[in-house]
């Protein structure tokens, strides 16, 4: 056992040392979650031999890694943090990669009548006045930052008893919607993706404002001489490349498309 | 229940996936149930055996610390190994050393609060024996954790089993990368995130059934809890 025990503790701090070229990259759960990661990656080691960790956080943590320089670069959804990000001098620059857009999900008897109504706004009017229990986020991701911005846009400050904060990521706050048969705003690849749905169902989309941007940011290696840059500009020169454009843009769940590679060349 | 299945083919079928993850698991809970056997032994016979002012304050928030929250422990450690903390320089954050630290300092409590206890028993027991002998200090001590290695196997299985099942630190300074620091708690975290309860349930009882055959292993080979012994 001793000699087993000795092996061990080795390969355990052999480990992170043996792993040459790998680049660290903070990621939204909702781009996870889609599944689309899980199909680039074994490509991107194929064809410029990196290996990317994927730290898989919502966008207010995964900015946060960046300033602190805990990740080469960050793929996130949330323009106005992206920006603020940049100015502080914690990136070099952003790039659009792709988008998708975010939905409205609920119990499929739909009480509060959210199917019919004309944009985002009047389909969050509709819930709070019902006062059909609504899940949110309530954790500073990109999603939950989109949803305070269209709780804005609405004129409602939601709060009281049916307006649930799970503070938790997106998988787990479906869960949640899912368990109480309540309304939720997601994005369309993670709902896609979830095998919890129960009695909920896709209620609203469409809304010009539910546009949502996924855009990669190479962390400052001025602020942070350590940051791997190099691989970083590497993996944006893949991940903008004709090659990523059509794997991205032929990624379907259940025949359906996914995201939109718009990356500027 | 077609996800419970499918987690069982992937034992059946030995899926390098599943492995590597069992594997990791194993690693980085024996390395750090050793290291903090190595601390936590020894500082609970010295407690035992010495008497000082402050003994019963470092005895109660020894016993107090065996219930430290995880997930305290895993921002803690977080803030001093990112790059912005204390000890940023040595990039550990998301690699395997990072959650042998934060296992080490939950279960390094709980392994030195059990042996106190139990060498103190001992202690009691031995201490004309040991006095009248001239033994010195460390040889008291030493002879103390031979003699009561039976018990004190029991206090580095209580901490093994509080590290192979632990989930909010090693998420938080393991990041759950795949093929990097993903262990069987965290995929259980994230396939209930995906909502893939029968999955996760799967490898919930792979977890479950590891944590048993580790234990009995241990007793078969220290040869305890067999007929006729006692």
């Amino acid at each position: 056992m001793k000699l087993n025990w000795e092996t061990l503790i080795a390969a355990t701090l052999l480990a992170t040392a043996s792993q040459a070229e790998t680049l660290k990259m903070a990621v939204t759960t909702s781009f996870y979650n889609s599944g689309l990661s899980e199909m680039l990656l074994p490509e991107i080691k194929a064809d410029i031999a990196l290996d990317v960790d994927l730290i898989v956080v919502g966008t207010g943590q995964a900015l946060r890694l960046g300033e602190a320089g805990d990740v080469d670069a960050i793929l996130v959804h949330a323009r106005a943090a992206e920006e603020e990000f940049l100015a502080a001098g914690f990136g070099t620059h952003r790039r659009d990669i792709m988008y998708n857009d975010f939905v409205f999900v609920g119990p499929s008897n739909d009480l509060a009548d959210v199917t019919n109504t004309a944009s985002a706004a009047a389909a969050l009017q509709a819930i709070a006045t019902s006062q059909a229990p609504f899940v949110s986020r309530g954790d500073d991701s990109g999603t939950h930052k989109k949803e305070l911005t269209l709780w804005a846009a609405a004129d409602i400050i939601p709060e009281g008893a049916w307006y649930r904060a799970a503070g938790s990521g997106m998988g787990a706050t479906l869960n949640v919607a899912s368990g109480m048969n309540a309304y939720t705003f997601t994005d369309r690849a993670s709902w896609l993706n979830f095998g919890n749905k129960g009695d909920l169902a896709l209620l609203f989309v469409g809304d010009p404002a539910l546009f949502n941007q996924y855009a990669y940011i190479p962390v400052n290696p001025e602020r942070w001489p350590h940051v791997r840059n190099d691989l970083a500009l590497k993996l944006e020169n893949w991940l903008t490349s004709d090659k990523a454009k059509t794997l991205i843009n032929a990624y379907t769940i259940n025949g359906e498309n996914l995201f939109t590679f718009n990356a500027a060349r | 229940m077609s996800g419970f299945w499918e987690a069982w083919l992937l034992i059946i079928t030995l899926d390098p996936d599943l492995y590597e993850i069992i594997f990791l698991s194993l690693q980085v809970t024996v390395s750090a149930v050793i290291i903090a056997s190595l601390i936590g032994l020894p500082m609970g016979a010295w407690l035992a055996v010495n008497r000082f002012r402050l003994r019963r304050y470092v005895i109660a928030v020894l016993n107090a610390f065996m219930g430290l929250p995880p997930v305290v422990v895993g921002l803690f450690v977080y803030m001093a190994l990112s790059r912005a903390g204390p000890l940023g320089g040595f990039g550990l954050l998301f690699s395997p050393i990072a959650m042998v630290i934060a296992q080490v300092i939950i279960i390094t409590p709980l392994i030195a609060s059990i042996s106190h206890q139990t060498i103190r028993d001992l202690w009691a027991e031995y201490h004309d024996l040991l006095i009248s002998m001239n033994a010195t200090r460390s040889q008291r001590i030493m002879a103390l954790l031979w003699d009561g290695k039976r018990a004190l196997l029991t206090a580095t299985l209580a901490g093994f089993g509080r590290a192979i099942g632990e989930v909010g630190a090693i998420m938080i300074v393991g990041g759950n990368i795949e093929h990097a620091t993903r262990v069987l708690t965290t995929a259980i975290a994230l396939e209930t995130g995906k909502g893939n309860f029968a999955f996760a349930m799967g490898l919930g009882l792979v977890l479950i059934a590891l944590a048993v055959i580790i234990n009995l292993l241990i007793h078969i080979i220290s040869k305890t809890e067999r007929a006729r012994t006692w």
